[in-house]
């Protein structure tokens, strides 16, 4: 049985060493889809479980969630079982599902049919974001592919599993990438979140027991079942084990997607592979997961952090989905506020109250606030608001579209003042 | 009759076959660009027709239509030109590229070409955000992204279509 | 027998008031019970709540326990230690658990709620001056109980929206004022399956519209006024048409279907009515073993029909052919010298929406001369309802798995909506509701089974379940034998035949007297013959075609088949609020034929242009009675306004005329009448009138304190009514009934007759608002049998040409022609019709 190479530490963007990776044959001749045969011919699901438990991978969607436990959160006493891949990503300053999905799909595709076997799932949705249109027409191609190649279908390699993988593209709302959300609009309802409970994993797509997981998260599972939880632990730090994509976008000379051990540090992100600011500006604030993040002072103390799950709150933020923005001294954070506040306003679905009229007062005030058409009132005002919106909210978007405002105006007082 | 059934029928039965025979409903946003297909916008009248196939109200299918941005039920341009303005590709200079792009093609933001051919529209982030400035197009073709771009070259974008369009 | 399954109950804590509720019970409805008010808007006790609105939040704590030995973990008092959360919660969303604790007067969560009230207030237009919900709306109350003294958001950021939406013709919105809680399209989706409003767009742009055609045109509408906790939904009748304090409210019943919905008259004085009482709107009234809190559209606005202007003031009696105006006491000897006359040849013929008073009167009236009395309804059955009926302590809320309704020949949703809905819900609680019928009907949603047969074979199929039950069946016909062969019969008979309980209800689909006499029948007999009667929650239900038919059947009058003979050579004919010259040309030529014609009515109908006697009666909000609907509840109604001058209530007139012939009859009030009903009719024995005004407490509790929990339909005050025993329920036996199947034979296209709601029947048509809502004639039939016509075609039918629209329909079998019912078409049961270009 051939192996998967990995160079390094990349296991996600392998296609930046395996140039032809993205050709199904250059795939399948270094041992692609053989995990996948021996998974389903020699393995249990709860193995399969166990080993991705065992391995530390934790979802790259942003919350972190431990992506074995999750899978065991499915009811095995009601079937059948969906695994719904999330491919939305819309989080400003994120695009790392789509250069995996796009450069790397094999891996891609043979991680979630590993995942949709251990869960027990015979069908798998991909709910891509509606921009995603060609890369979703070049899945449905590789999609047919497998299928010729016997990998989808009715009883695979003589076993009683079956698996069909299908697409569904979004249509543009952020809020979808919220899984409940996602669910419903995929079950062709108003794409607005549930109540939570009950989770998916107990009801989800069509009352079934889903599991939705990242892009990302799923895209390791192939090459963590080849060569073991060790293996994967090995790279990374004990809490936060494996690698991780950094999406790096903003004032940076290199913007793009790197791949690092979970622990590496914002400096070595910023400095060594991203080039160090435009002109050699002084950096002010990195956000560390997108336009949803706190915007966290870029001192030395926070260059020199390790990037992983449990460092970044160390400094009033989160790892998330690892897109780190970065601002220098050039930008503006009532600027800056504005522009998220316009995001959420725009995004947000309008089912929770908080949400609904909070970011469009909060829009109205950051507008203001921004063209110096307000006094610091207006700015205690905004504090305020965000404020009453934390805590309140039905999903995590309403609380999201608060970090930016909240932080900037607490870290970032001269930038306020008039 | 059902305009859209006539048209696409094979086409809706393939959407139809990836849910289960008694979640047609889940078939409402497929059926939407589909519809779309054709002029980049839905009208009322394949709104209702999609209720029929898929058993729902007209006012279901319209409440999918109002939630989703890539849906339209307003004609614009057959080439809905969507530049990212949001704040990563703002910060890497996509405001100043709007605005130079709408001065050079005499085209507002918002509005459509007198010709009718495309429009402009300022959108939240499509997930390129390292090679701004950069938008979608948006057209009976589906979406396509143009990355790291510069006035000139979408210049030379629209004039193709012109030329295409006659 | 029922099975009592012991509810798990769960002791929790609301602000310090110890509850102990069902297990599963939200903290919001348990906080409800012991009086707590924890404020809502998005959440309604009849709806799955959504947590959207996020009025309702609670502090919540948990009794904290160790991990690993489970044991209780104690604070410094040696009291259980409670663990509260980061965030608050919502209670409409949290379930109860033991021990709970809920605390809604601290500071953090009085702060929440003035800061979600804040949020809404940015976006309201805070119009309440000229607002139709000022003095009755829960954004208004909650805001002054909880919420900020003043805004902070600068007025002139508001957003701005359409003020005066129609949605439909019934419906007005003003999308300033929507709260966007989702009360409004959660009703149409949920509970009423008919989701023809909804959102648009997203965020702050979110929008209720409507994209069908045509519109907001729901039998359910106006229910979304009541629950619209602002004042974004209004009624086309009453917007702008009175201030909610200004208004009396009068309990009153609806009469036009079997449902018997409870309402609330809303009235006021009005100067320009003379300062007397007018009504200003209908609401419902709570009675959650009826209408819950719902009523269908043509109960809240059809009441117009009964104020409108052109009502009949004064007795009319015919002179050298024109109606001239005369003293009661003129008409009134008039007619009793008639009737006299007319002896044995008297022909009285009620409508089925009078009172029991009523009819007690009219039946004593024509006994006393011998004459006939005929009930104008459609369908027979009344003395198997009073058989075999649903059994004492019924509530259909109560059936649910393992119990099975059987719903045969009926459009339910058009014939009674109230009841469509009830057998919905006892779907989705689990019954197993089976349907018979020949097309499908939206009632088809919900069946776990469906039958389909031939329109005539009504009876036949029921008869098959019971031959599929016990075989043994004597005099069975081979239409019957064939069909109790069928997989989806014998299927449904086991169902039937293992269900716990078992409620039968017979609608008046396709059917004439005939047809509904054998259906009825067979209905009983399969009730009996698989044990589901005399029990709470088991028998007949009749889905009358008019609010009190039952109540007509238990006075002794029942419809006849004979009808047109008898009008015909009647030597005098009284017709009481009933319009069958209107109805159909065949009746019609009958009266033109009878001797001498006492019609007694509110409006100038059809008839009334062929009488010789006119008698103005009294509307349903003028006077009191009682009537007795499809459940075999009596219910009462009062008088909400001054009766329009000249008028008398219709038992009153009865009596008046009976005293001038010698028939001591009660002329002064309905609960005088009522006393000799409870003296002659058995099963009305129990009764007594002020039983009827009794009320119990029910659950939700709505009302006007409540307004923003249950919304602005009032709580019961003025009676539940009561349930009548049945024979059965007496355990008096009740042999099978032997009957001969009724055969239609024809050859060409067959007629049947059908009900929809909105008729053109003597009471929608007055009503200014329902008039635009009533189809025109038409008829409707399979596409493929349509083949060349256009949209009008000529009919002929039962002799009689006419022109009509043509509407077509794939439901409607091939070889069908539906014609609806009082819609002036001469259908009065299967037959022959033939269609032209
Ligand atoms: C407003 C909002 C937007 C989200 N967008 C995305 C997204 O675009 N992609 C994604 O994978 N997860 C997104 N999530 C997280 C998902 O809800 C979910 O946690 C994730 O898909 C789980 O996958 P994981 O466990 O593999 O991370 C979003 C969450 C919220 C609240
Ligand atoms: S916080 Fe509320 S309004 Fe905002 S996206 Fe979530 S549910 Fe929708
Ligand atoms: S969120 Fe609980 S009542 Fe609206």
């Amino acid at each position: 049985m051939a192996e998967h190479k990995v160079t390094g530490h990349r296991i996600l963007l392998r296609h930046r060493d395996i140039p032809e990776i993205g050709k199904f044959e250059v795939y399948t001749a270094q041992g692609g889809f053989d995990t996948f045969k021996k998974v389903v011919t020699t393995m249990q699901p709860a193995d399969v479980k166990k080993l991705v438990l065992d391995s530390g991978l934790r979802g790259r969607g942003g919350a972190g969630f431990p992506t074995g436990r999750k899978w065991m959160f499915v009811d095995d006493n009601n079937w059948p079982h969906y695994l719904v891949v999330n491919a939305d990503e819309s989080e400003p300053g994120t695009f790392k599902d789509r250069e995996i999905m796009e450069r790397n799909p094999w891996q891609f595709l043979e991680g979630i049919m590993c995942s949709a076997f251990a869960i027990g799932a015979n069908e798998i949705y991909i709910y891509l974001r509606g921009e995603f249109w060609q890369l979703a027409h070049e899945l449905d191609r590789q999609i047919g592919r497998l299928r010729k190649e016997k990998l989808l279908g009715e009883k695979l390699f003589g076993s009683d599993y079956s698996l069909n993988i299908f697409t569904h593209l979004g249509a543009g709302a952020y809020i979808c990438g919220e899984e409940t959300a996602l669910l419903n609009s995929l079950e062709g309802v108003l794409g607005q979140p549930r109540l939570r409970p009950p989770f998916p994993p107990a009801v989800g797509l069509y009352d079934k027991p889903t599991v939705v997981n990242n892009v990302e998260t799923l895209a390791n599972v192939a090459l963590i079942l080849e060569k073991g939880a060790d293996w994967y632990r090995s790279f990374g730090t004990t809490e936060s084990a494996g690698t991780k994509v950094f999406s790096l976008s903003g004032r940076v000379n290199k913007p793009g997607n790197y791949e690092l051990p979970l622990g590496a540090t914002y400096r070595e992100l910023i400095y060594e592979y991203g080039g160090g600011i435009i002109d050699n500006k002084k950096i002010k604030g990195i956000m560390s997961a997108g336009a949803s993040s706190a915007v966290i002072i870029a001192n030395d103390e926070a260059l020199d952090t390790p990037m992983a799950y449990e460092s970044v709150p160390k400094l009033g933020a989160d790892l998330g989905s690892a897109s780190v923005i970065i601002l220098d001294e050039t930008v503006d954070m009532r600027w800056l506020i504005n522009k998220t506040i316009h995001f959420f306003n725009h995004e947000s679905c309008g089912k929770c109250t908080p949400c609904r009229e909070g970011n469009y007062w909060m829009r109205h005030l950051t507008e203001r606030i921004w063209h110096g058409q307000s006094d610091q009132s207006d700015v205690i005002l905004l504090d305020n608001v965000a404020k009453n919106m934390q805590g309140k909210c039905l999903c995590a978007l309403g609380e999201f579209s608060t970090m930016a405002v909240v932080s900037s105006i607490e870290r970032f007082p001269e930038d306020f003042k008039a | 009759m059902n305009q859209l059934h006539e048209k696409y029928a094979k086409e809706i039965a393939e959407i139809l076959a990836k849910y289960p025979a008694d979640r047609k409903r889940s078939a409402v946003m497929p059926l939407i660009y589909l519809a779309q297909r054709d002029g980049n916008y839905i009208t009322k009248q394949e709104m209702s027709e999609i209720g029929e196939i898929l058993e729902i109200t007209t006012t279901e299918v319209a409440s999918i239509v109002g939630f989703y941005t890539l849906y339209h039920d307003k004609p614009g341009g057959k080439y809905r030109i969507q530049v990212c303005t949001d704040m990563p590709c703002a910060l890497r200079g996509a405001e100043e590229f709007l605005v130079n792009l709408c001065e050079n093609v005499g085209v507002k933001v918002g509005e459509t070409s007198e010709d009718g051919l495309f429009s402009i529209e300022a959108v939240m982030c499509l997930a390129a955000c390292d090679k701004a400035p950069m938008f979608q197009v948006q057209s009976d073709d589906g979406i396509e992204y143009h990355e790291n771009q510069t006035v000139e070259d979408t210049r030379a974008l629209i004039d193709g279509w012109k030329k295409k369009e006659g | 027998m029922a099975e009592q399954v012991k509810e798990k109950m769960v002791t929790l804590t609301i602000d310090d008031v110890e509850v102990t509720v069902p297990e599963g019970t939200l903290v919001v409805d348990a906080a409800k019970m012991v009086d707590i008010d924890i404020p809502v808007f998005c959440y309604h006790p009849k709806m799955d709540p959504v947590g959207m609105c996020r009025m309702c939040l609670v502090d919540v704590g948990f009794p904290m326990r160790d991990r690993e030995t489970g044991q209780p973990i104690l604070d410094e008092d040696s009291k259980q230690a409670i663990q509260f959360g980061r965030t608050l919660v919502t209670g409409c969303t949290q379930v109860v658990s033991e021990g709970m604790v809920v605390i809604g007067y601290s500071d953090k969560v009085k702060k929440a709620r003035s800061d979600i009230l804040e949020m809404f207030l940015t976006s309201h237009p805070l119009d309440c001056p000229i607002c139709d919900k000022g003095g009755e709306c829960p954004l208004q109350n909650l805001t002054m109980s909880h919420g900020p003294g003043e805004s902070r958001f600068l007025f002139d950021e508001k957003k701005h929206n359409e003020k005066h939406v129609p949605l439909g013709e019934l419906i007005y919105l003003d999308r300033e004022r929507c709260i966007h809680c989702a009360r409004c399209t959660r009703f149409q989706d949920e509970i009423v399956d008919d989701p023809v409003i909804g959102f648009y767009n997203r965020g702050r742009s979110l929008e209720i519209t409507t994209w069908s055609e045509p519109g907001f045109d729901s039998y359910w509408s106006g229910n979304t006024t009541d629950i619209c906790p602002v004042g974004a939904l209004t009624t086309a009748d009453f917007r702008f048409r009175a201030r909610p304090w200004e208004m009396l409210a009068s309990a009153s019943i609806c009469t036009q279907c079997a449902v018997g919905c409870n309402l609330t008259l809303n009235t006021r004085r009005e100067a320009k009515s003379d300062g007397r009482l007018v009504v200003k709107r209908v609401m419902p009234r709570q009675n959650e073993q009826v209408n819950e809190l719902w009523i269908c559209d043509k109960g809240r606005f059809n009441y117009h029909y009964a104020a409108a202007d052109d009502r009949l003031t004064s007795p009319l009696v015919r002179k050298d052919g024109k109606f001239e105006a005369v003293s009661w006491e003129e008409a009134l000897d008039l007619v009793a010298e008639k009737f006299k006359a007319a002896g044995t040849s008297l022909v009285t013929l009620a409508g089925g929406q009078l009172s029991n008073e009523d009819y007690f009167n009219l039946g004593q009236l024509s006994g006393h001369l011998g004459g006939k009395s005929a009930l104008y309804s459609g369908m027979m059955g009344g003395s198997l309802t009073a058989k075999l009926g649903i059994g004492l302590d019924s509530n259909l809320a109560d059936l649910g798995a393992g119990d099975a309704i059987l719903v045969a020949a009926s459009d339910l949703e058009e014939e009674a909506p109230l009841y469509w809905l009830r057998v919905k819900q006892a779907a989705e609680r689990g019954a197993a509701l089976i349907v018979a019928n020949p097309r499908r009907t939206k009632t088809d949603r919900y069946a776990s089974l469906k039958l389909r047969y031939g329109y005539g074979q009504e009876a036949a199929v029921v008869m098959a379940l019971i031959s599929a039950i016990s075989p043994k069946q004597p005099n069975l016909s081979e239409d019957v034998k064939s069909l109790a062969k069928d997989a989806a019969v014998k299927e449904t008979a086991q169902v039937l035949a293992e269900a716990n309980n078992l409620v039968v209800f017979f609608g008046s689909e396709g059917t004439g007297l005939a047809q509904s006499e054998a259906l009825a029948k067979a209905c009983a007999n399969l009730l009996t013959a698989t044990g589901h009667t005399g029990r709470p929650n088991n028998g007949l239900i009749g889905v009358w075609d008019r609010g009190n038919v039952q109540g007509a059947w238990d006075m002794g009058l029942q419809p006849s088949p004979s009808l047109f003979e008898d009008l015909k050579a009647a030597k005098a004919a009284y017709v009481v609020s009933a319009d069958p010259a209107g109805d159909d040309p065949a009746l019609k030529m009958a009266l033109v034929k009878a001797e001498f014609v006492v019609v007694q009515e509110l409006h100038h109908t059809a008839t009334m242009e062929l009488a010789d006697v006119v008698l103005p009666a009294q509307s349903f909000i003028e006077r009191e009675g009682s009537a007795t609907n499809g459940e075999r509840r009596v219910q009462r109604y009062y008088p909400a306004v001054t009766p329009v001058p000249g008028t008398k209530p219709d038992y009153a007139i009865t009596a008046e005329i009976g005293v001038r012939l010698g028939k001591q009859l009660e002329s002064l009030s309905a609960g005088m009448v009522f006393t000799q009903v409870v003296g002659k009719f058995a099963d009305y024995a129990d009764l007594d009138y002020q039983a009827l005004a009794e009320v119990q407490d029910q659950w939700p509790i709505i009302g006007r304190e409540d307004l923003y929990y249950g919304g602005t339909g009032y709580a019961n005050k003025q009676g539940l009514g009561v349930q009548l025993n049945t024979a059965a329920g007496r355990g008096e036996p009740v042999p099978l009934e032997i009957f001969d199947l009724p055969e239609i034979k024809v050859d060409g296209l067959l007629a049947v007759p059908v009900t929809s709601l909105y008729d053109q029947g003597n009471s929608m048509r007055y009503a200014a608002v329902m008039f635009p809502r009533i189809a025109a004639t038409h008829v409707v039939m399979n596409p493929t049998d349509a083949d060349g016509f256009g949209e009008h075609v000529g009919v002929t039918l039962n002799g009689f040409d006419a022109q009509v629209d043509l509407m077509l329909d794939e439901k409607v079998p091939p070889g069908v022609v539906l014609v609806p019912r009082s819609f002036g078409l001469p259908i009065s049961g299967p037959t022959p019709i033939t269609i032209k270009k």
